[in-house]
Order: structure tokens, then C-alpha cells, then sequence
């Protein structure tokens, strides 16, 4: 059951798998920047937001796991989904609404689920998915199944009643639950100071006797070590970790907010590029010697490849049927309710 | 058959779901060690042990959402709200969650899960602690809302809603804990979505539920004394509503009185006097009434309180009203 990599150092990490961490983050960035394309012509529609400038977390964290392992995300969920192994196709034609996406073009956007691949969903109500990914794990303890359940959110989920009543339940009753918070310092238009009475988030552990860490989420290396250590932890030892990765997005909190506006200045977002989780991988990597500026665009251009055959999929996947607006609400047909052939 | 109680038929229901299948467990405040605030869960904790019979912190909404985590990945949660008085502070779970989950997903997770407690106003319990929110629930799709009024029906009603694989919202009547009635010995279920007669009649139909049913019983026997045969029904599931058998009654008696504890505004008996008049409106000789709960927060004094409820007398004189003799 054990991953054996998680237990390697970074030093010691096979040269495939720091270069496959390189291509995922290059694939989840040029699937947000295609998603902003689409949106902008409409073939997305609703809320839609991009977690460009957050690759490392998604990335570094999933990379940890196991197929059979679950995770939760909020309504940033692109990348998770296609982390987690969904497929990209699917996840492109869910955000257009189309009957071939993961969740039937029931969800869009901010409810992509996956249960093939233990994604267990984008979930819209900041932080209301934290005591569901509490509840997984604490069926995976009552199952005795030796799984870990990662569940992601931003810093603003952190002030919110749930997270105080999961993390609490989580810490007494032992449960394999890794909550990650990504620090992206702003909540919609409000930043982290102007909404909690304290800063270091990871330290709200401590009311819990919890573990916990403040890992750079810019550094894809660094994420992976500690969600796999947090993991092990839940694995090992049934415990729960409260992980906060520093990050920053590049893009505005939805497609509708701006790069930088009221809340935050240009100047703020360039400097902050300047610390590009994908660049400033590569540039390591390049460093060394594992892979140079032409191994960069090979990987670059499998990624835009994989995304053109994603946009491909779903311009040519069909709408929902009529008779899908009353399916599914129901395990069991009634009335006017049916159900899906699942 | 043994007469037992109302609370002794759901703790029979409960035992028994949880003999049947390992994957049900029992989660709430005080329902182990206290033995449950209302003693449904007596003796479960020792039977089942501390794995399955789960007391919690005081955190509706968290351990509902436990309850609904739990429940995408294949356990069946019974979540006891002490009361219902407290679910609003789970209503997130309970709705965008909960109830939404199948469909927003595509059909790919279900959520077995049973929300259990007592609801509906005891006996000067005042404003926070006596109503009967079932129209809130019943108001959404994908959960489904049961209330039933005797404990024949709570442990046949609650085992079906323990094998469901929708979101079940049960309500228990705080004050028919400790009523009586017959149960059999053996292993049966009352299926969700089938409504009951529970005394014929022809002359004036009248639709209630939980507690209410006694009360229209009662106003039903001192009609009868007056020669007014009175057909009381009771849906048992409010949602999804078994409309034929009330229709068909209505189309037998002309009349309808609804009598329901909550409130009158966008009440239950208000999707209920639709239906009717939807499908039975040609079969109608007088205005479908309603006796409910008056439309206030509930008050403490015993006499208002009293005043706020409805009565047996109450529903005597809609009787009288739709028959036009008063
Ligand atoms: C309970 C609730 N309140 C408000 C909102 C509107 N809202 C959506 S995202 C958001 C900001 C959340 O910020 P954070 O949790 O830090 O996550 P991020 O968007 O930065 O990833 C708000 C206020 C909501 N979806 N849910």
C-alpha cells in the first residue's frame, strides 16, 4: 500500500518523476489558459475560476497519492481534477456544459466529481466541503481502509464555523484527513489581513493539537514533501494535518474580476510572477541538468496538445438531453423524476 | 401485539437496521453514554460499541457534513439532531450538500443518509425550542420527508428510510414519544411515499400528519357523536407526497380540512390544498380549510401557547365550516 516514493528525498527523486511534475504543472497552466479563452467567447459559462500561479500545490500535493485515495477541492478545481487523473476531456466538456463532462453538465465549473478517480468533487460553498472531506475520512476509518483523504481550500474557509468543527472532530477522533489550505492571501477582493485575527494560518492548529506545517506553495518540491509527510501521518497513524502552502494567483478571483483592481496593485502581481511556480521549477531543474530550454518546449507542446484534443472533445460532445433536467435528483425514479443509467 | 411506545418502536428500528447492515452507524450529541436526550438510542451504545453509536461535539453543521462525506463513499449515517431546532445550523449540509449531491455529480454519488430527531412543540419549551419545520425540508428536491404518527409507522417508516439511498429527513414527534400503539414482533417496513387511512369516513376528509393525526382523530370522535363521519388520512411521507389516495378521498367526501403545527405561510398545507384543488377541484362543495399553527414565534404562557396550537376544537368547527352548518 505504501508509496515507496513518498518516502525518497527530493535529492534522491527519480529524474521521470521531478521531470513528469514539470509536465503536469505546464499541462494544468495551459488547460486555465485555454479555459480563459473559452470563457471569453462563451463556451464557458457561469462562475469560472483559474488557479493559474497555484500549480505547485495541486500538483506537488496530488502527486503524493494513490489512485485509490480522495480528494475534495473548492470551485478552483480544474487542475485537481485533471491531477487526480480525470480526464481532460471530460473536465473541458463539463465546463461547456456538455453531456459527455464529468458530472453530465450537471455541475460545471465548480462541481466537477469523478468517482473513478476519487474526486470527490469542486464544492461552491466556501469551506462547506471541509466536513464532507472529514466524513470520507472517518469512513475510511471506520472501514479500516488504509486511504488518506486530501481536502483543499482557500485561507478564507479558515474563518469559517466548519473548518473549526471538522478540524476539532478530525484531531479527537483520529481521522486520515489532510486539510491544505492554499494561502493565495486574498478571498475574493479581501485580503488575509483585513479578515483574520491572525495571520499564520497554520498555527490555528494548535487549538486542535494538530499537526501542522507552512510549506512554500510556489515550490512544487516543497509541497510534495510535506503533503507526503502529512500523508504518511494519515496513513501510518490515522492522524490529520493542517498544511498551509503560501501561494498567489496570477488571475483575477473568477473571470470576472481583473488581474490586479481595487484590492491589489500591478506592481504586487509582477513581483509575484517574478516567483512563477513553472519557472522557477524548470530553472532548478535546468540547473541540475536535468532538462534543458528545448525539453521544456517538448513538454510544453505535449501539454497544448493534450488541452487541443480536451477543447476538441467537448466543442464536438452533445448538450445534455431534455430529459436529463429531471434526472438524477432521485436514487430512485418517482413522479416525474428518473434516473440515469450510471 | 405488544403495545409499545412510539420511542420503543424507533429504537427497535434502529437496533435492527443496525444488526442487518455494518455500514449503519448512529452519530449525534448525547447519543451514546446519555443513552440519547430523548432515550431513543437506549441501549445501542452498549450493543454496538463506540465505533458505531458516535457522540459528537455540539456541531450540527460538522457532523452533518460527516454524515454526508460518509455517505458518498458507502456508509448509511443516522445523524440524530437532538432536536430539530437545531438543524438550521446544518441546513448547509443538509441542502447544498445533502440534497444536492446525486444531481450535481451526474448521478455518481448517493447519499444514504437518515437526519432523525424530534419535532414540533412540546409544552412550554417557547420560541426556540417548539416548531415544526418539515415545510423547509419538504420544500427541496432530493431529500425526501417523512413524519410519522404512531409506532407502527415510526419503526416501519424509519427502517425503509434507513435502506433508502436518498437523504431521508425524519421527524419524530417530541410529544408521541410516549404514546402508545400495536407493533409486531417480527421484521417488517412501511414504504416511503404511501399514505394511510386512519379512520373512514364520508362526509369530510381530513389530511394530517405526526402529532396532528391525534387530533384530528379526536375531533373526528366527537363529530361522530354528532353523526358527521369524518375520513382522517395521513401521508405519512411528505415528500414525495402519495397524492392519489388524498384526492380519491376528497373526490368520495367534496370536503377538505388540512390540519398541520407549523405555520400557514407557505406551509405544507398549502402544497397540499393545491393538489387538491388541482385534481378534485370539479368534486369540491366548499373552499378547501386549513387549522394550523398560528403565525408567530411560539409563545411561553401556557395559555397562549395553547391558543397557538391546533386543537381538536379547532378542527371540529373547520369541519363544520366546510360543511357550511356553523
Ligand atoms: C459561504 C460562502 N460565502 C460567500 C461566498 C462567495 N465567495 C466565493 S469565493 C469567495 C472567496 C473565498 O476565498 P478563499 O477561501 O481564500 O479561496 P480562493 O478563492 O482564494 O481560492 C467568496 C467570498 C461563497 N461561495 N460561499
Amino acid at each position: 500500500m505504501a508509496n515507496e516514493r513518498l518516502m525518497e528525498r527530493p535529492a534522491t527523486l527519480a529524474k521521470d518523476v521531478q521531470i513528469d511534475l514539470l509536465a503536469k504543472m505546464l499541462l494544468g497552466r495551459r488547460f486555465e489558459e485555454r479555459c480563459a479563452e473559452m470563457y471569453s467567447l462563451q463556451k464557458i459559462g457561469g462562475f469560472c475560476h483559474l488557479a493559474i500561479g497555484q500549480e505547485a500545490v495541486s500538483v506537488g500535493a496530488i502527486s503524493t497519492l494513490q489512485p485509490e485515495d480522495y480528494i475534495f477541492c473548492s470551485y478552483r478545481d480544474h487542475v485537481h481534477a485533471i491531477m487526480k487523473g480525470c480526464d481532460p476531456g471530460r473536465v473541458m466538456a463539463e465546463l461547456f456544459g456538455r453531456d459527455t463532462g464529468l458530472s453530465r453538465g450537471k455541475g460545471g465549473s465548480m462541481h466537477l466529481f469523478d468517482a473513478g478517480h476519487g474526486m470527490l468533487g469542486g464544492h461552491a460553498i466556501v469551506g462547506g466541503h471541509i466536513p464532507l472531506a472529514t466524513g470520507v475520512a472517518f469512513a475510511m476509518k471506520y472501514q479500516a481502509r488504509p486511504q488518506v483523504v486530501l481536502c483543499f481550500f482557500g485561507e478564507a474557509a479558515v474563518n469559517i464555523g466548519a473548518f473549526h468543527e471538522s478540524l476539532n472532530m478530525a484531531a479527537l477522533w483520529k481521522l486520515p484527513c489532510v486539510y491544505i489550505v492554499e494561502n493565495n492571501r486574498y478571498g475574493m477582493g479581501t485580503a488575509i489581513e483585513r479578515a483574520s485575527a491572525i495571520y499564520d494560518v497554520a498555527q490555528r492548529a494548535c487549538a486542535y493539537d494538530m499537526a501542522s506545517e507552512t510549506v512554500d506553495g510556489m515550490d512544487v518540491l516543497a509541497v510534495r514533501e510535506a503533503i507526503g509527510r502529512a500523508g504518511d501521518l494519515a496513513r501510518r497513524e490515522s492522524m490529520p494535518t493542517l498544511i498551509e502552502a503560501r501561494c498567489y494567483r496570477f488571475m483575477g478571483h473568477s473571470m470576472s474580476d481583473p488581474v490586479h483592481g481595487h484590492y491589489r496593485t500591478k506592481e504586487e502581481v509582477e513581483e509575484q510572477k517574478l516567483k512563477d511556480p513553472i519557472k522557477r521549477y524548470f530553472e532548478k531543474l535546468a540547473a541540475d541538468g536535468l532538462i534543458d530550454r528545448q525539453g521544456f518546449e517538448q513538454l510544453d507542446a505535449a501539454a497544448r496538445r493534450i488541452v487541443d484534443a480536451a477543447v476538441e472533445f467537448a466543442e464536438h460532445s452533445p448538450e445534455p438531453p431534455a430529459g436529463a433536467l429531471y434526472e438524477d435528483v432521485y436514487s430512485q425514479p418517482y413522479g416525474s423524476y428518473t434516473r440515469s443509467h450510471q | 401485539m405488544p403495545l409499545i411506545t412510539y420511542r420503543d418502536a424507533l429504537t427497535q428500528a434502529l437496533r435492527e437496521e443496525m444488526q442487518r447492515d455494518p455500514n449503519v452507524f448512529l452519530m449525534g450529541e448525547e447519543v451514546g453514554v446519555y443513552q440519547g436526550a430523548y432515550k431513543v438510542s437506549r441501549g445501542l451504545l452498549q450493543e454496538f460499541g463506540e465505533r458505531r453509536v458516535i457522540d459528537t461535539p455540539i456541531t450540527e453543521e460538522g457532523f452533518a457534513g460527516v454524515g454526508v462525506g460518509s455517505a458518498m463513499v458507502g456508509l448509511r449515517p443516522i445523524i440524530e439532531m437532538m432536536t430539530w431546532n437545531f438543524s438550521m445550523l446544518a441546513m448547509d449540509q443538509i441542502i447544498n450538500s445533502a440534497a444536492k449531491m446525486l444531481y450535481m455529480s451526474g448521478g455518481q454519488f448517493k447519499i444514504p443518509m437518515v437526519v432523525r430527531g424530534p419535532g414540533g412543540a412540546a409544552h412550554q419549551l417557547a420560541a426556540q425550542h417548539s416548531q415544526s419545520l418539515e415545510g423547509w425540508f419538504a420544500h427541496v428536491p432530493g431529500l425526501k420527508v417523512v413524519a410519522p404518527s404512531t409506532p407502527y409507522d415510526a419503526k416501519g417508516l424509519l427502517k425503509s428510510a434507513i435502506r433508502d439511498d436518498d437523504p431521508v429527513i425524519f421527524f419524530e414527534g417530541e410529544t408521541l414519544y410516549g404514546s402508545k400503539g400495536e407493533v409486531p414482533e417480527g421484521e417488517y417496513t412501511v414504504p416511503l411515499g404511501v399514505a394511510d387511512v386512519k379512520r373512514a369516513g364520508t362526509d369530510v376528509t381530513i389530511i394530517a400528519w405526526s402529532k396532528m393525526v391525534s387530533i384530528a382523530l379526536k375531533a373526528a370522535e366527537a363529530l361522530a357523536a354528532e353523526g358527521i363521519a369524518c375520513e382522517v388520512i395521513d401521508p405519512r411521507t411528505l415528500r414525495p407526497l402519495d397524492e392519489e389516495p388524498l384526492v380519491a378521498s376528497v373526490q368520495k367526501t367534496n370536503r377538505c380540512v388540512i390540519v398541520e403545527e407549523g405555520w400557514e405561510y407557505s406551509g405544507i398545507g398549502a402544497q397540499l390544498a393545491y393538489v387538491i384543488h388541482r385534481d378534485a377541484f370539479g368534486d369540491l362543495d366548499a373552499p378547501v380549510t386549513r387549522v394550523t399553527g398560528a403565525d408567530v414565534p411560539m409563545p411561553y404562557a401556557k395559555n397562549l401557547e395553547h391558543m397557538a396550537m391546533p386543537s381538536p376544537a379547532r378542527v371540529v368547527q373547520a369541519v363544520k365550516e366546510v360543511l357550511y352548518i356553523e
